[in-house]
């Protein structure tokens, strides 16, 4: 999924303070499941935020609203009439969410609420870590199933690098050296011979570095 | 004798001597004199002297130009390049830019990550790995082409090094990392500060056992000593870096007025006991701020005079 982090408050309210109606929309998908975007997030902010305009004694209102997917027009469509109804959003989705509302709602302001970080999962209740950075052109058969472009500080392909220290990464004693894991992983594999193949110079064209990306899928396009 | 470029240090290294190289961290300004001055000091003990490639990502005047000043002043040197700042076609135009002055050494390097530098808040690049530096800087000398494919006019004439440190983990790796890095094209390797003999010679057994040593040039790296502080920041501090305790008791036990006496001896009897051991085929003086000593630990050594080679 992704994973999203809320924006300190004193930053949102900045953005909004001086705003008559604000929405704040969350989406029900991955930001739900990471704990930073979903109805919940979206009632803890607003109520935040009510507060505050309460303090300022100003009349703002705030409202609410959960989408069941941001980055999908069908569901933006649906949110139409609350989201006309106030003079600012604040998108709790992700930023591609964000982005959607954005292009839908071409004459309405959208703040984002969250940070996007990473595509990751959950390693225990609270705790998120990253697995892949959409480079479009993946590796994980040759490294053992752990990806070196998301998980190495220096996204050596053909790594270690000499700081890796009791398999932590030079960067933090809290962050696991990718190339010990792969070199874990592979040994339990049998696999070491697989390790002295060098990996090839990566092509980044289909990486960012190759400029926005498209997928299309011609056989279910319309 | 047969070597593939003008490089003196393949020179030195082909006609069966033991090297020696030293390193200098240029200056964080842009005062040629300074490294200049450092080199002055040491050029008569060593057959080649590595410029720093903005070490520990911290900025400093280029190690490029720092190379070009030494070429001129007659110095040879070792063009450092790490990955973390330039992407394919900034390396290969730099690789380039040394050749037209005959830089004829390079050490390939992913660099330290740029969180331990003055910019923390910079991109880092890493388009490709040392491995694929090595691959890249041998592909444009051997085959006289640029990655895309196309002729370069006078390729560069580079002997091509790289880093290793025996002391990194995961420590059954570090065997076969030099196998691939051999297979990648490199041709000398300077270690990681050794101060852990015993692993060393371990790692260069089981190097040797796999023949490895015939296919590269291993300079052990060696630093100085100059303080028991120093000796246990590099204990506790510095990645990938094994001082045994037993050395940080010797130059712990005398007084600190001794320390560095201690620190040179140390490092000077380190390198007798290498020197015998087979395979170790030079060594690589890494004096850090301390560049005024490397001729007196040259000489305590037996390696000096240096010898002369056309």
């Amino acid at each position: 999924m992704i994973v999203a982090k809320g924006k300190p408050l004193e930053e949102i309210i900045e953005a909004v303070k001086d705003c008559d109606s604000i929405l704040v929309a969350g989406c029900n998908e991955c930001v739900t499941v990471c704990e930073a975007g979903g109805s919940k997030e979206v009632g803890i902010l607003a109520s935040a935020l009510r507060l505050y305009f309460l303090n300022q004694g100003k009349k703002t209102q705030v409202g609410e609203i959960t989408l069941q997917r941001q980055c999908d027009r069908e569901y933006l469509i649906q949110a139409r009439e609350s989201v006309e109804s106030y003079q600012m959003v604040i998108s709790m989705a992700c930023g591609v969410g964000c982005q959607f509302m954005a292009e839908e709602f071409a004459n309405k302001p959208v703040q984002p609420g969250v940070n996007t970080m990473f595509m990751g999962g959950a390693l225990e209740r609270g705790v998120w870590s990253e697995r892949c950075q959409g480079c479009g052109s993946c590796l994980l058969a040759r490294t053992g199933g752990i990806c070196p472009v998301a998980r190495c500080a220096k996204r050596v392909l053909n790594g270690p690098c000499g700081g890796s220290s009791n398999g932590k990464c030079e960067i933090s004693k809290d962050v696991d050296c990718a190339w010990q894991l792969i070199v874990n992983r592979l040994k339990a594999l049998g696999r070491m011979d697989d390790y002295e193949q060098i990996i090839p110079l990566k092509d980044w064209s289909s990486d960012r570095a190759g400029g926005p990306r498209k997928v299309v899928k011609e056989e279910v396009r319309q | 004798m047969n070597t593939k470029t003008p490089s003196k240090l393949e020179k030195v290294l082909a006609a069966g001597h033991q090297a020696v190289t030293s390193e200098c961290g240029p200056p964080r300004g842009s005062d040629a004199q300074v490294i200049l001055h450092k080199a002055e000091m040491i050029k008569n003990h060593v057959d080649a002297i590595n410029i720093t490639d903005n070490q520990t990502s911290v900025t400093r005047l280029c190690s490029l130009a720092s190379c070009i000043h030494l070429k001129l002043a007659g110095v040879e040197p070792i063009l450092q390049m790490v990955t973390r700042d330039r992407n394919r076609i900034a390396m290969q135009s730099d690789i380039l830019g040394a050749a037209s002055f005959d830089i004829h050494n390079m050490l390939c390097l992913t660099g330290d990550h740029q969180s331990f530098g003055d910019c923390a808040q910079g991109q880092n690049v890493h388009d490709l790995d040392s491995m694929q530096l090595i691959q890249m800087v041998r592909h444009m000398r051997d085959e006289g082409k640029f990655l895309g494919g196309d002729e370069i006019k006078r390729p560069p004439k580079i002997f091509v090094g790289a880093a290793e440190n025996p002391f990194a983990d995961p420590f059954e790796i570090r065997v076969p990392r030099l196998a691939k890095k051999i297979a990648a094209g490199v041709e000398f390797i300077q270690t990681q500060c050794i101060f852990n003999l015993d692993k060393f010679e371990l790692w260069m057994r089981m190097a040797g056992d796999r023949g490895l040593l015939d296919q590269v040039y291993i300079l052990a790296g060696l630093t100085p000593l100059k303080t028991a502080g120093m000796a246990k920041y590099m204990k506790n501090r510095v990645p990938g870096m094994d001082v045994p305790d037993e050395v940080i008791k010797r130059i712990s036990g005398v007084p600190k007025d001794q320390q560095a006496d201690e620190g040179i001896k140390i490092c000077v009897e380190s390198i007798q006991r290498l020197k015998e051991f087979p395979g170790v085929k030079g060594f690589h003086i890494m004096a850090i701020e301390w560049e005024e000593k490397v001729p007196e630990i040259v000489e305590k050594a037996g390696l000096y005079p240096r010898p002369k080679v056309d």
